[in-house]
């Protein structure tokens, strides 16, 4: 399924504060569904105006839910551009391009999906989820935050295992401990992660000494989000780069050296 | 229809190079990319004879009112070019410009001659002024050797052959004027003005991969426009005029100022379509409808 060609706007039906992440639900009644794991370059009406005259360039987002047309998106306020999206409220114009990218694909028959999220990068899981259940795939999703602040957005997933890095919700320490645990009891299954750069290298690390099928979602400063500005390239283990924006964000960790730092 | 350097285009907004991937646009959006192509000309991005990885990342940065790009050039090199992407870019409804970059005399003759046997496109821009490759920089900064250049390059080829001028030299003017007496059949400009970002973490190292970029989007729109207007007021050839144009106000700017085309680069990453809605203000935009002020 391609993308409609063109910037259009989706009217934000709702924005709902989920510990320190923002919920923007946005109306896109003619769009295309996406698959999860795909992203849409995201705008708002008005550039410029916040810190150091930023943001000019759109913000690339996996979309987290679709609901009856309606697409989810999950923000955190670190910078310019988020700033802006995570104040959107009901009745303003959120534009879009997208769906873009390529998403997760399921685990081999018989074989359990392990979703593992880092923080923001819990949203992707969200729609990879909703399709897993819908499909009766087995799966089991495990999720990262800083505290039991963030941790509330364990909230939009079903039955998920939660580590913090103080304690104070679920296992204390990385999410990567609990994908430890997990593959130990299932070696063979397939694991789906997206979270900070930190995170993903040891979720690839992992995956790769393991020898666990691992497909991650990257993120990556992009303009252009449709692969004409080769800003969001990522270094294959192969030799050259990958863009991120057209062959990813979802990538086989097997593809890369490593997972950049930024 | 605009009648440029033989060709006969639809409307006067064409893309720059290196802003607009055809191939993948078609990838991300289907064949409606085709059936409503946003531009009257389709400019290749920089085809070197070798193929390029490109800069290390990060390779991009943004600015206030704009962003710094520093990509270098990747591409799949001629043959790579011409076997993989060029069946590809003739069955764009438009005609097909090819830019080329070398670093010597040979390397661009060899270039400009194989581009010149392809029926398929229509006409040559020649990158002399990209800021990301330091041979490109100094071939196009400089009258003498940009000159000398075209003289040699201008008999392997019948097709329209236009030089695509640095912003970073003291007199572009004088550089264009240089093209033409060579015997170039246009010049395009601006392209990215060099600049540079700083890490965000405040260690003073350099964001960029490469180190330094180029600087594109609104925030040189007001030199692009002093540029076309210095060279348009030296030259006699058509000028393809760029630089932060995103709505057809800034294209009819840019006519005024002396340019034949127009093209939009950064703008299409907000959105890629925009060249469409560019075309169409331009059209209902008229020459000397007045803009406030204040």
């Amino acid at each position: 399924m391609t993308a409609p060609f063109g910037r259009r706007n989706a009217e934000v039906v709702a924005c709902e504060q989920v510990g320190g992440y923002v919920v923007v639900q946005a109306g896109d009644p003619g769009g295309p569904a996406p698959a999860a794991g795909q992203f849409y370059m995201l705008s708002t009406e008005r550039w410029g105006g916040e810190a150091d005259g930023r943001p000019f360039l759109p913000r690339a987002f996996s979309v987290a839910r679709v609901t009856n047309g309606v697409l989810h998106f999950l923000f955190e306020a670190v910078g310019p551009g988020t700033h802006r999206l995570a104040r959107l409220r009901p009745g303003e114009q959120l534009g879009l391009v997208g769906p873009l990218g390529v998403g997760f694909s399921a685990p081999a028959h018989g074989r359990r999906a392990l979703l593992v999220g880092g923080g923001i990068g819990v949203a992707p899981m969200m729609i990879w989820q909703d399709e897993l259940l819908a499909q009766g795939v087995a799966h089991k999703v495990l999720l990262g935050f800083r505290d039991s602040a963030f941790a509330l957005a364990a909230d939009l997933l079903t039955n998920p295992a939660v580590a913090t890095d103080d304690g104070s919700a679920g296992h204390q320490g990385f999410v990567t401990d609990l994908l430890r645990a997990e593959l130990a009891a299932d070696p063979f299954a397939t694991i789906c992660a997206c979270g900070p750069p930190g995170m993903l290298e040891a979720v690839r690390q992992l995956g790769v000494e393991r020898g666990t099928p691992t497909q991650l979602a990257l993120e990556s400063g992009m303009a252009c989000g449709f692969g004409a500005c080769f800003g969001c390239v990522v270094p294959l283990k192969a030799g050259g780069y990958a863009r991120v924006c057209l062959d990813g964000p979802v990538l086989d960790a097997e593809l890369l050296l490593q997972v950049p730092a930024h | 229809m605009i009648a440029f350097c033989g060709l006969e285009l639809e409307h006067p907004v064409i893309n720059g190079s290196g802003t607009f991937d055809a191939i993948a646009a078609r990838r991300a959006f289907g064949d409606v990319v085709i059936t409503a192509f946003p531009f009257s000309a389709y400019v290749s991005k920089t085809i070197t004879r070798e193929p390029r990885d490109g800069n290390p990342p990060p390779r991009l940065y943004e600015t206030p009112s704009g962003m710094i790009n520093s990509i270098g050039l990747p591409n799949k090199g001629l043959t790579g070019y011409l076997e993989d992407d060029l069946p590809a870019l003739a069955e764009l409804p438009v005609p097909l410009i090819t830019n080329v970059m070398g670093s010597t005399v040979q390397d661009v003759a060899a270039l400009v001659e194989a581009v010149d046997a392809q029926p398929a496109i229509a006409a040559i821009e020649l990158n002399v002024s990209c800021p990301n490759v330091s041979t490109g920089l100094d071939l196009g900064a400089d009258p003498v050797e940009l000159g000398r250049l075209v003289q040699e390059i201008r008999p392997l080829t019948a097709k329209p052959l236009i030089v695509k001028l640095t912003p970073n030299t003291a007199d572009v003017a004088a550089v264009a004027l240089a093209a033409e007496a060579a015997g170039a059949d246009a010049v395009s400009l601006i392209n990215t003005l060099r600049a540079m970002a700083l890490h965000p973490d405040g260690t003073g190292e350099a964001w960029l991969g490469a180190g330094k970029g180029g600087l594109s989007g609104p925030a040189i729109r007001s030199v692009a426009l002093a540029q076309v207007a210095a060279v348009a007021a030296r030259v006699t050839i058509p000028i393809i005029g760029m630089g932060g144009v995103q709505n057809g106000g800034h294209a009819r700017a840019l006519l005024q100022a002396g340019a034949t085309l127009v093209a939009v680069g950064t703008e299409s990453f907000r959105d890629p379509a925009v060249g469409a809605r560019i075309a169409r203000e331009l059209h209902d935009f008229p020459a000397n409808s007045a803009q406030s002020a204040l």
